[in-house]
This record gives structure tokens, C-alpha cells and sequence, in this order.
């Protein structure tokens, strides 16, 4: 059992939803909202990561990240250190790949808060930030939570981008998902079956909370 | 928007003061996923210094290494990979020959072939159509992969072998498939045949060592690399270490170059 991977998985987990929480409430918001020119192409681009296969994504990040990349060479400058094959590096990919489960969630939850309660609200005096905090924000807390939930399950089991852009660095960039691969090829059955195990009640867990949320959201709506 | 980068900005610094200072990562040739294993354990109980190992083919821990991994020593099993890294200027010198692999048929128990290292048998499995997969580490940047397919060739069976080739991506995994994945058999490093986990669940026959170029394999520190690294380096050059790789089937080079002692410090 490689407790400092599933710990590394935890901590990656935890930073994505840190840094696509915020941006997720915001772009979901906006899209449930607001009427613009070209915004199926921004939902699509947004979606893309769904169905894009690891390796495609993959590869991008490590073209984008690399050493020979712009951004790479600042960031090496910068630290001292590279983007791929680090932490730093993991997370940014961790972001990109979680773009879709952190806004479809939340852009849903807003499309269902009543656009007559904002109205109301205004009317009532109410600025737009205690608006958001004291109506919006309550009233699409389960697809939040549900898109925090969502986040958490696929950062600890993606594997391709992972792989291809941290490679398999202890304490580092091994996520649970890569221990896993890397015990197997150890002949470690043992190890890679509690892993195994460990991930399966980690996502049904985080499955069975989504649709947990999404249900007490329906009641919600019809009371 | 600006929160999302505030946060991204506040978790880079956490990490960047948490993570000074760790235990050296030696990337490694598969074929030393068991011995190195027991060189670190003994190189601990000497010391008190941890080494943490990555496992990989050399050829993808060399494109690794070119991307900028952050490892501090590399174990190659195949030493032109050292050589290409030492031009490339990102070692910090020539490294050092550890030892010398070889390769073998392995067949797990209740296979349809016979572990017969001048592989014979596996040319009448062939004629009889026993063999339906069989494995070997991937020959583009796997060296054991690379000295499979000599060995296979020069034995004739190649082009014939070749459609029921599956590839490991590195030996290891090649190892992998010929115990448990439902291949008849495969050429695997004689390092892992002889590791309880992998001799448990077959039988493995040496072939002939001038079937193929020889597994000449170098051990470099790489720029960068620190006091620990360092030591760990000379370490492995060392008797017990040497003892270890012998034990594991490695043929260890003889004299050592002077100036590095074994034992270490």
C-alpha cells in the first residue's frame, strides 16, 4: 500500500477544487445566464476534455508545459525547476482535465434558481454580491457540491494525462491511480488490490453523494 | 477568475516550501525492480539515507530525463542511453558500468511450452501452432526489448514470432504478461526470473549470451544531483552492492575504475 500516493492524489484533489471552485461558480454562472455570440463553441470547448482521449489532452499539456514551450521556459526561469514531471505542473493538467465536471454541474444549478427571486431581490435593494451570496449561492449549493464531488472522484482516478505529464514520480507526481500501474508491474498484487479497492469505494462513495445532492436538489426546487 | 489564480498562486508557494529537500529519486531500468530494491534497503541500513526509486524502460527514463525530470541518478540497462545524456551535457561525468543482464525464456506453469533457452522448442510450438502470444519488452525504447528480438532473430524465429508478439512497456511488464497476463511464454531479464515473485509462477532457461549484443548497463549521476545521490552512486559500485546484483543474476564488471572505491564513504 503507497500511502504517500493516495496522500499526493488527496492533496491534487484538493488544490483542483481550490483553484476550479471559484472560476467554475463564476463561468457557470455566466453561461446560465447570459446570451452571447459563439457561446455553444465556448460550452463545447469547455466540454471537450470529456471526450477527449487522455493521451490527446495528454500530449497537448506536455507540448504546452515542456521545456521547448514558452510557458515551460518562464516557469523554469521562474522556479529553478520544470513544469512537467512536477506538482505544479500536475495541477494545471488536473484543472484542464476537470474543466467540464466543474462547470456543467454548477451552469445547471444556476439555470434552475428563478430568475423572478433575483428580480425580486433587486428590487428589494439587494446588491449584486450579497445577491449572490445570500440567493445564488444557496440556491445552487447541491450542483456546487455535486461538481466538487465530481472533481474529486476523476482527479484521483485519472490516469493518461497524468501519466504522460508527471510521469511516475514518488511524492510528487505518483497519484494512487499511477501506484496502482506501478505495483502491478512490481508483481505487487497485494498492494495494487487494496489500492484498487480503496478507489472503488472512493468514487462509488463520491457517485452515490452526486446523486444524493441531486435529488435533495429536486425536492428543494418543489418546495 | 482572480480568485482561481490567487488560490493556483498560494498553492504553488505551499507546495514549493513543503517540498525542499527530499529524499533523492533514482530512476531505474526495470530489470532492477527487485534488486535495487534490496542495494536501497541495504544502503539505508548502512547510512540512514533514504533513496527513492522509479521503475521504467531506459529509453523512456532517457526522454524523461531530456524533458527535465527531477531525477538525481540514472541506472540504464543499456549504456548508450548514459553516453547520449553525458554529450547532452546533463551528467556529471562518463558513469560507471554496474553490470551485465541477460535474457531468458520464462514460461509460467501450465504453459504449452517448455523453458528451453536455445528456444527449439518454441520453434516446434510454432510449427505446431501452441503459441498464440508471447511476450517481450517494447524494442523501440525498451533495451531488453531491443536484445529479445536479436536473440529471436538470430535463432530464425522472428518474422514467424512476430504477429504473436505482445509488447511490454518495459520489461517488467513484459515479465508481467509472460507470468500472469495469458501469454504462452516471453523473454524477460534473468534480474527479474530470479526474484521469488517472478520464479514462483514459472520456469526460465537462460539463453545463450552471444545471441545478442551484450546488456552492458551504466549507472550516471546526473547534473544537479546531491550529497546523498553522490553517495548512493558510490555505493552501488561497492561490494555489497555487487554481491547483490551477482545474487540477482548480474555479471558485475571487473576491476572497478580507480577512483572509485568501493564502500564508499
Amino acid at each position: 500500500m503507497d500511502w504517500p500516493a493516495l496522500l499526493l492524489s488527496l492533496e491534487l484533489a484538493g488544490a483542483t477544487i481550490a483553484v476550479l471552485l471559484p472560476a467554475g461558480i463564476w463561468l457557470g454562472r455566466a453561461l446560465a445566464w447570459r446570451q452571447f455570440r459563439g457561446k455553444a463553441l465556448v460550452e463545447s470547448l469547455l466540454a471537450l476534455p470529456l471526450i477527449l482521449p487522455p493521451t490527446v489532452l495528454g500530449f497537448y499539456l506536455l507540448v504546452a508545459m515542456g521545456g521547448a514551450s514558452g510557458l515551460g521556459r518562464a516557469y523554469s526561469a521562474m522556479t529553478g525547476r520544470t513544469l512537467t514531471f512536477s506538482f505544479e505542473g500536475l495541477l494545471v493538467a488536473s484543472v484542464v482535465f476537470n474543466v467540464p465536471f466543474a462547470v456543467q454541474p454548477i451552469q445547471r444549478a444556476f439555470e434552475a434558481v428563478a430568475p423572478e427571486v433575483r428580480e425580486a431581490a433587486l428590487v428589494c435593494g439587494m446588491s449584486r454580491w450579497r445577491l449572490l451570496r445570500r440567493i445564488e449561492i444557496p440556491l445552487a449549493w447541491p450542483g456546487i457540491l455535486s461538481a466538487a464531488v465530481l472533481m474529486f472522484a476523476h482527479t484521483l482516478g485519472e490516469f493518461g494525462v497524468v501519466l504522460m505529464v508527471g510521469g511516475n514520480i514518488p511524492g510528487e507526481t505518483r497519484t494512487i491511480a499511477i501506484a496502482i500501474y506501478d505495483r502491478v508491474q512490481a508483481f505487487d498484487t497485494g498492494a495494487a488490490g487494496v489500492m484498487s479497492a480503496i478507489l472503488l469505494f472512493v468514487s462509488l462513495g463520491a457517485i452515490t453523494l452526486s446523486y444524493l445532492t441531486a435529488s435533495r436538489f429536486g425536492g428543494l426546487r418543489r418546495g | 477568475m482572480r480568485a482561481g489564480t490567487l488560490l493556483l498562486l498560494l498553492a504553488l508557494v505551499f507546495r514549493g516550501v513543503g517540498a525542499a529537500a527530499g529524499p533523492p529519486i533514482v530512476a531505474a531500468a526495470s530489470d532492477l525492480q527487485f534488486a535495487l530494491a534490496d542495494v536501497v534497503a541495504a544502503f539505508r541500513e548502512q547510512t540512514g539515507h533514504e533513496v527513492k526509486t522509479v521503475f521504467g524502460s531506459s529509453g523512456h527514463l532517457f526522454r524523461q530525463i531530456e524533458q527535465g525530470a527531477p531525477f538525481e541518478l540514472f541506472f540504464s540497462a543499456d549504456e548508450d542511453y548514459v553516453r547520449r545524456l553525458a554529450q547532452g551535457g546533463r551528467t556529471v561525468d562518463a558513469g560507471a558500468v554496474y553490470a551485465i543482464g541477460r535474457i531468458g525464456l520464462f514460461v509460467p506453469h501450465g504453459s504449452t511450452l517448455k523453458a528451453d533457452g536455445r528456444l527449439d522448442d518454441l520453434r516446434r510450438a510454432l510449427d505446431e501452432g501452441r503459441v498464440t502470444k508471447f511476450a517481450i519488452a517494447n524494442p523501440d525504447h525498451a533495451p531488453y526489448g531491443i536484445r529479445a528480438r536479436e536473440a529471436l532473430q538470430h535463432a530464425g524465429l522472428w518474422r514467424r514470432l512476430e504477429p504473436r508478439l505482445v509488447f511490454g512497456e518495459n520489461v517488467s511488464q513484459a515479465a508481467q504478461f509472460a507470468a500472469t497476463g495469458g501469454a504462452q511464454g516471453g523473454i524477460i531479464a534473468y534480474s527479474l526470473a530470479k526474484a521469488p515473485p517472478v520464479a514462483a509462477l514459472g520456469r526460465f532457461a537462460l539463453i545463450p549470451e552471444d545471441w545478442h549484443q551484450p546488456l552492458r548497463q551504466r549507472v550516471v549521476l546526473l547534473r544537479g544531483a546531491g550529497d546523498v545521490a553522490a553517495a548512493f552512486y558510490r555505493f552501488v559500485q561497492g561490494a555489497n552492492a555487487r554481491a547483490v546484483f551477482r545474487a540477482f543474476g548480474f555479471e558485475t564488471p571487473e576491476p572497478l575504475r580507480p577512483g572509485r572505491a568501493p564502500g564508499g564513504r
